[in-house]
């Protein structure tokens, strides 16, 4: 089978845009989501418990987020909320998250970040309010859906600090993706990026290069990850990074002068146009094929 | 007469021999950085964490000896420091954050 015959692709939509991902790593526009095709919706950085300028009511903007994704004509197979649940690990946080969160019409599926992992309590609540009983180690899992392998990963709590996969993930990781066939298409899921966005600014996994050499055998992966509070992607060979935005507050963009990570404030009533969740479209091989056949 | 005098005599005496007040150790986390980054205290004495920033930061020692725990824009955590020694910390959520308490022998 040709490379351009793949089964499957992926779409995603970031602000009302949609790209298409080929498995040559190809982007382009396209029309909406088909109807009735495999989907599912990446959540992330919500930061509950959040009380700052950047925004006054990150349960608000959350639950405006819910309420988006509950109204979507077609239900998606499951959200994914990247991390970050939390701001500070509180008990009270979590409820609140969870509270909101439980009413997803969709099954969710919660990766922590290093926000939700804090002190010695951290992990256990987290676990506790979003744990996966199938998940592995830390709490990495995957799983096949849709004619997808999804991997989530956990790169917080690895150690004292967090961008860090570890050895015991990496080698599952291994042995995950062993044996499975190069047109596979792979969505892998963490919190803080697998490639280097902005290391001075904690926005890499330190060990993710490790991961990714794993991947490039893959005809079609897709890296989708949060903790940046914004939109940037990034192709490297057939693999394409792409990170999310917020549902609390947006941060400043790696690289701007005078700049540093955390919460940017912006005008208030442009705050909603700066956060967001990431919809994903699992197109059939007749659009696909079609698609890329325009494109070659 | 006599035991009044006696009393004023003991209480000069005693604030003769206690050791000079010395400002209170505090840390700020500002700009996503320990100020000052070093800092030295006595065995015994305590630090003062502020968190002045619109962001979450922790106190942790690399070590895991202790650890304020997540802090927002404000709030401060006090930590007493019973032995001496040079012990690294950091912030567990920007770990580009380092410092250093050093602690010193009591007089």
């Amino acid at each position: 089978m040709k490379r351009r015959d793949f089964v499957h692709h992926v779409a995603w939509t970031g602000a009302g845009i949609v790209y298409v991902l080929g498995a040559e790593g190809v982007v382009r526009a396209t029309a909406a989501a088909t109807p009735g095709a495999f989907s599912f919706v990446q959540i992330s950085d919500s930061h509950i418990g959040y009380a700052g300028p950047a925004n006054d009511d990150v349960r608000a903007t959350l639950q405006k987020a819910v309420t988006a994704i509950n109204a979507m004509p077609a239900q998606p197979s499951f959200v994914i909320h990247t991390g970050d649940v939390t701001h500070l690990s509180k008990a009270a946080e979590f409820d609140d998250a969870r509270a909101i969160l439980s009413t997803l019409r969709a099954p969710l599926i919660t990766l922590p970040g290093e926000h939700d992992v804090i002190g010695a309590e951290g992990p256990k609540r987290f676990a506790a309010a979003f744990g996966r009983k199938d998940a592995a180690g830390r709490g990495w899992s995957s799983w096949d859906q849709g004619g997808i392998h999804f991997v989530a990963l956990i790169n917080v709590g690895e150690g004292e600090t967090m961008g860090m996969l570890g050895d015991e993930q990496l080698a599952w990781l291994q042995h995950d993706l062993a044996g499975r066939k190069a047109e596979t298409p792979l969505v892998v899921f963490g919190h803080v990026p697998l490639f280097a966005v902005a290391p001075e600014w904690g926005w890499t996994t330190t060990d993710g290069t490790k991961a990714i050499a794993m991947l490039r055998r893959f005809n079609a992966v897709t890296v989708l990850n949060g903790h940046i509070h914004q939109v940037v992607e990034q192709t490297d060979g057939a693999i394409r990074f792409g990170t999310a935005r917020s549902t609390a507050f947006p941060q400043a963009a790696p690289g701007t002068p005078g700049a540093k990570p955390g919460p940017m404030k912006v005008a208030p009533d442009s705050l909603l146009g700066v956060l967001g969740y990431r919809t994903v479209q699992i197109e059939g091989a007749g659009a696909w094929r079609e698609r890329t056949l325009a494109q070659s | 007469m006599r035991t009044a005098l006696f009393g004023a005599a003991a209480l000069v005496a005693l604030l003769a021999a206690a050791p000079p007040s010395r400002p209170a150790a505090v840390v700020h986390i500002r700009d996503d950085a320990f100020v000052p980054a070093t800092i030295t205290v006595r065995a015994g004495e305590s630090v003062t964490f502020i968190n002045d920033d619109d962001d979450a930061h922790t106190a942790t020692a690399d070590n895991a000896s202790w650890d304020s725990e997540g802090l927002n824009q404000g709030q401060k955590w006090v930590h007493a420091f019973a032995k001496t020694g040079k012990i690294a910390y950091h912030c567990t959520v920007h770990p580009m954050m380092h410092g250093t308490i050093v602690v010193r022998s009591a007089p």
